[in-house]
């Protein structure tokens, strides 16, 4: 019983960055008709946005500290971040140290402002385009994004930790009655998966509760009547492309302590979020939701020692063979709409 | 083609009758196509002088392009776009995991090396027809969708194969560190090396690495045995896939990725033909597996990862997918950069930048400096994403714009209308 919640703790956290990603993919293809291959870039490029954020905040200046001496005697030199002076030290390094999660407030706009700019720029010029050259141009642009970030950040990960407070594991087994030591579990993922619920919580409410959310629907289900009526939608849509950018770069953001960013990591996560959404079903923002913390908890379970006892490397194909079946045995996938991508 | 239709019936008895005598007088094909096999032929067997202009030991000589290795990845990843183009640019059906044919066709082609024997042929055959099983198995099921669906089911299948070689088939594929020749191979049909002699691939006896060097004056030209085979092995494929797109068989593929409903209205079931289609270019990325194993007998699981499939898909794309000579050109121009445009560092920009003022240089360096050397991956991909956005038709359709733009200020409408992106 422990090992299963074990597991599908494990999957949990990879699923809600799955679930992130595919999100916005079906955003993008529900609301704009466009295969995004370039969404994994602005995964990375949220992950960089962090990196940034918390390379300003570390900015300092060398002062000579008259307190402190070198072992030859001189005063010596340190390093000290503007936001000390200008926070005061503990307040400063308080800030430093929750980098990450204020580099969220960074990131919001940068990444909208990125997505709006990508889709006047480049992506409204392909909606009459077969979808081949949506996936491949989308592709030369996730290829040259990744190769700005490397010129700009190098080739290797960049340790981003997450605050201290979250650092380190606890106990989950212990706090629901299991032994203690049977299901420990590291803070920051836990973090990770109620913000990505929260996120997921909030685009749906956003689309569901709000007159914005409820034109952008319309415009989902019947454009031409909803232009008919005399609404803009290209702007909403263009809007909608932006917050998908959005969610894509905080769920990258967060994932930063997870594992290190690095120039490819979008690329990693592009191939396994599309056989996310195709499995959830293009178009269908619930589905791509239900698919992303599915797979992930599959991919968990696959990776448990006792199956793989039983089916060697079966971890490491699982989420294709799931992706094979489902597309064979439902074509359009878990919850996909009718008339989706059919021609 | 339209001429015929509209000459007057006094006229066509002389019309129709030249292009058969064209087609009569070359392998079946038509002038313009005899003619661009034959300057494709010219063209790759005298490379190892046409990428060789520069005098050795010149400042321009690391642009030489006229080694062995370098020219046998040119036509290797030649056929292997080709063939990529016979499925992505007659049917449109676009694969993200072609990469898998030709790693398959790898292992295939260096168990034939060591089980059976040396020699290159066998070798050969086995990997282009284990990769045509593999593609067929894969096309069965893949080819029920298509798509994005399609694209996502042969991206699944590939990360598969490539998962798999990396951890479960370690031992037949050799997991991370792949495999090579080893002297204790068995090779039951050649005899047992001399002590100490190491397994090289061979043509009845002639090594791959072989080469005749020729020194005229300041240049030096290597003649490499590898290269001629896969050379012609590409000739053989280009002409193929000529004959391919020509025939009937070639227009049903076209009638796939114009209609495929229209097609199903008629009666005619599309699967048979894209399934065919498919595994045809499942065969060249296993010919090409196989003559990469010829050339350097070493298999690695990397080449099935999906970036493997990502770049035959540039390749073909870059230079024009649908037409005939595009894959080659893109593949050509990709493994050109990769190799040579890779190998440009800061002192050679400087090199060429210091008739400048030396204010200039540092801003010239400084702006060149990000596209070059490591970052070619990035001219790659603006250069792609401008072909995309611009030229679908690829390098092959900006050389005919260039050409007909050319041409018209000759005056020539005529023939500058007639220049239709090959389709």
């Amino acid at each position: 019983m422990d090992a299963i919640i074990l597991q599908i703790l494990n999957g949990l956290d990879k699923g809600s960055a799955y679930a992130l990603i595919a999100l916005g993919l079906t955003l993008i293809f529900g609301t704009l008709g466009v295969v995004n291959f370039a969404h994994g870039a602005l995964f990375m490029l949220g992950a960089f946005c962090a990196v940034t954020f918390s390379r300003l905040l570390q900015l300092s200046h060398t002062v000579i500290d008259e307190t402190q001496k070198d072992f030859l005697g001189n005063p010596l030199k340190v390093d000290v971040p503007y936001i000390y002076e200008i926070l005061g030290e503990s307040a400063g390094a308080a800030v430093i140290d929750w980098a990450v999660p204020l580099s969220l407030l960074m990131a919001i706009p940068v990444m909208i402002a990125i997505g709006v700019i990508m889709e006047r720029g480049l992506i409204k010029h392909f909606y009459k385009r077969p979808h081949a050259d949506q996936i491949l141009v989308t592709f030369g642009l996730a290829i040259v994004l990744q190769e700005i970030i490397k010129y700009f950040y190098g080739a290797n990960p960049i340790p981003t930790p997450a605050p201290d407070a979250f650092i380190g594991s606890f106990d989950f087994g212990a706090m629901i009655g299991f032994d203690a030591g049977s299901i420990v579990y590291p803070y920051w993922r836990l973090v990770y998966f109620f913000f990505a619920a929260v996120i997921i919580a909030a685009v749906f409410a956003f689309l569901q509760f709000t007159t914005f959310g409820m034109v952008v629907r319309a415009g989902m289900a019947d454009r031409e009547t909803v232009t008919l009526l005399g609404i803009d939608i290209d702007k909403r849509f263009t809007m909608m492309f932006g917050i998908a950018a959005a969610v894509a770069g905080l769920a990258g953001v967060m994932y930063t302590p997870i594992n290190s960013p690095n120039y490819h990591m979008g690329m990693d996560f592009l191939v396994l979020s599309f056989v996310v959404v195709v499995v959830g079903g293009m178009g269908s923002l619930p589905g791509a939701v239900l698919a992303g913390f599915l797979l992930g908890i599959v991919e968990a379970f696959a990776s448990m020692t006792q199956v793989l006892e039983i089916l060697p490397g079966i971890n490491q194909i699982v989420i294709y063979l799931v992706a094979i079946v489902v597309l064979l045995t439902r074509p359009r996938g878990l919850m996909g709409r009718k008339g989706v991508m059919e021609d | 083609m339209t001429d015929q239709t509209s000459n007057t019936g006094a006229v066509r008895p002389a019309t129709s009758a030249a292009p058969k005598a064209k087609s009569a007088g070359f392998l079946g094909l038509t002038g313009k196509d005899a003619s661009l096999v034959v300057l494709v032929a010219v063209l790759t067997l005298l490379a190892p002088f046409i990428l060789n202009p520069f005098p050795e030991g010149s400042a321009m000589a690391q642009f030489n392009a006229g080694y062995p290795d370098l020219m046998q990845r040119f036509v290797i990843f030649g056929i292997f776009a080709i063939g990529f183009n016979i499925l992505f640019g007659l049917t449109g059906y676009l694969s993200f995991g072609h990469a898998a044919f030709l790693g398959v066709g790898s292992y295939a082609g260096i168990w034939s090396m060591k089980l059976l024997t040396l020699n290159v042929i066998p070798s050969i055959i086995v990997s282009v027809a284990v990769a045509g099983l593999f593609s067929l198995l894969v096309g069965w099921i893949s080819l029920r969708r298509s798509g994005i669906y399609f694209s996502i089911l042969t991206l699944a299948f590939a990360m598969m194969s490539f998962a798999l070689a990396y951890s479960v088939l370690t031992p037949i594929t050799g997991g991370e560190t792949g495999l090579q020749l080893k002297y204790f191979d068995p090779r039951i049909l050649d005899g047992a090396l001399a002590q100490g002699e190491t397994p090289r691939a061979n043509l009845f006896g002639l090594e791959m690495g072989a080469s005749y060097e020729m020194q005229v004056g300041a240049w030096l030209f290597t003649f490499n045995a590898g290269y001629y085979i896969a050379a012609i092995a590409m000739l053989v494929a280009f002409y193929l896939s000529i004959r391919i797109f020509r025939s009937p068989f070639g227009m049903m593929l076209r009638a796939v990725k114009s209609n495929q409903n229209r097609l199903n209205y008629t009666g005619i079931s599309p699967k048979p033909y894209t399934l065919a289609a498919f595994v045809i270019s499942g065969m060249y990325a296993g010919l090409a597996g196989g003559l990469l194993v010829a050339m350097d007998t070493q298999v690695g699981a990397e080449r099935m990862f999906w970036t493997a499939s990502g770049e035959v898909v540039l390749m073909t794309i870059l230079g024009g997918a649908g037409t005939l000579i595009g894959p080659v050109l893109g593949a050509g121009f990709i493994k050109y950069m990769e190799n040579i445009v890779s190998t440009i560092n800061k002192t050679t920009l400087e090199g060429w930048f210091a008739f400048a003022p030396d204010w200039l240089t540092d801003v010239l360096v400084t702006i060149v400096y990000p596209f070059v050397g490591k970052g070619w991956h990035l001219t790659l991909g603006i250069l792609f994403m401008a072909v995309v956005i611009f030229l679908p038709g690829g390098l092959v359709q900006g050389g005919q714009k260039l050409a007909s733009m050319f041409r018209r200020k000759k005056g020539d409408d005529a023939a500058a209308s007639q220049s239709q992106p090959g389709e």
